[in-house]
């Protein structure tokens, strides 16, 4: 158990490095900084223009599709982790099975394919 | 070392969780939301359990936040309204609190009346062998329905994510990249001897 965490220490160390830098950085906009806002400086335009529209608009749901899709082939991926790991002590129905799980996704993605929803207009 | 490293973990958890709740930017609440789940990969890697951390980033923060960002960027969220609303489902929020507290309880109660459990949860991999490896022994045939199943349930996702959401617009030109391949450069052009005075 402590072994095991001891791997893990490089990993707090670069996090806590990753948080102290962003602090940093933020901080030293803060501080460093000159600032003296006036109405027409900090208000939204869009090239000159002043906003036309709100940021809160529907958007089209095929992005939605595409990270969906994103998704199942990434838990795809975590199921076949533990097994790429073990394989070379696990069973002949461990093998197939993932076989056959693997077989079930391609049909899902050749309909996907074939449906074309991995083409964006 | 690691108690103060679980305090750590534990503490940014609670307080993503919290401002998840009471931040008033939803966008903000997602972030917040993201942090809460670093943190609780962290208190998995704490206990022992990597595979899970790591799924618990690749899979929540790296995919899920992404639909939650887009789903509070898709609706259109009037804030005023919300607040406005707040009140009528604040009852339910309440009692579904209540539940998940007495939950929390009852787990905290059985861990407690429970004097194996400490001993049980070192027990969990075997010697020599690391997590991962652990449960790859036993998902693919111990749990091969269960598997199979899980497989099932991501098609049926996908397929149904694909018939829910996937509109062809019809005035739009695609690319036909087979036609383009078969596209035979010996009639693509055609010379045609015009006489004069004639059309074709």
């Amino acid at each position: 158990m402590e072994e095991m965490l001891r791997e893990y220490l490089p990993i707090l160390v670069f996090l806590a490095i990753a948080i102290a830098l962003g602090l940093i950085l933020i901080l030293a906009a803060v501080v460093i900084a000159v600032r003296n806002p006036d109405p027409e400086k900090v208000s939204a335009y869009e090239c000159g223009f002043n906003a036309f529209d709100d940021a809160r608009m529907k958007f089209d749901v095929r992005f939605y599709l595409v990270s969906i899709l994103f998704i199942i082939f990434d838990l795809e991926i975590a199921f076949l982790f533990p097994w790429a790991v073990a394989f070379k002590d696990i069973s002949m129905v461990g093998f197939w099975s993932m076989i056959v799980f693997l077989i079930v996704l391609t049909v899902g993605f050749a309909y996907e394919w074939k449906k074309g929803a991995l083409e964006w207009e | 070392m690691i108690t103060f490293a679980f305090y750590l973990f534990a503490l940014s958890a609670i307080t993503g969780g919290l401002f998840t709740v009471i931040s008033r930017n939803p966008v903000h609440s997602v972030l917040w939301l993201i942090l809460a789940f670093l943190s609780s990969a962290g208190l998995f890697v704490l206990l022992g359990a990597e595979f899970v951390a790591m799924l618990l980033i690749i899979v929540y923060v790296g995919a899920v936040m992404v639909l939650f960002l887009f789903v509070v960027m898709m609706l259109d969220v009037d804030f005023a309204e919300l607040k406005a609303e707040m009140a009528k489902y604040l009852p339910l929020g309440m009692l579904v609190g209540l539940v998940i507290l007495m939950q929390l309880a009852m787990a905290y109660g059985a861990w407690d009346a429970n004097s194996g459990a400490e001993a049980r949860l070192q027990a969990a991999v075997p010697e020599g062998m690391h997590n991962t490896e652990a449960l790859g022994m036993i998902l693919y045939d111990q749990y091969f329905l269960l598997f199979q199943l899980a497989g099932l349930i991501l098609l049926v996702a996908m397929v149904g994510a694909i018939l829910l959401t996937l509109r062809h617009r019809q005035d739009i030109r695609r690319q036909n990249v087979l036609e383009q391949i078969y596209r035979d450069p010996a009639d693509a052009m055609k010379l045609k001897d015009v006489k004069p005075g004639q059309g074709l």
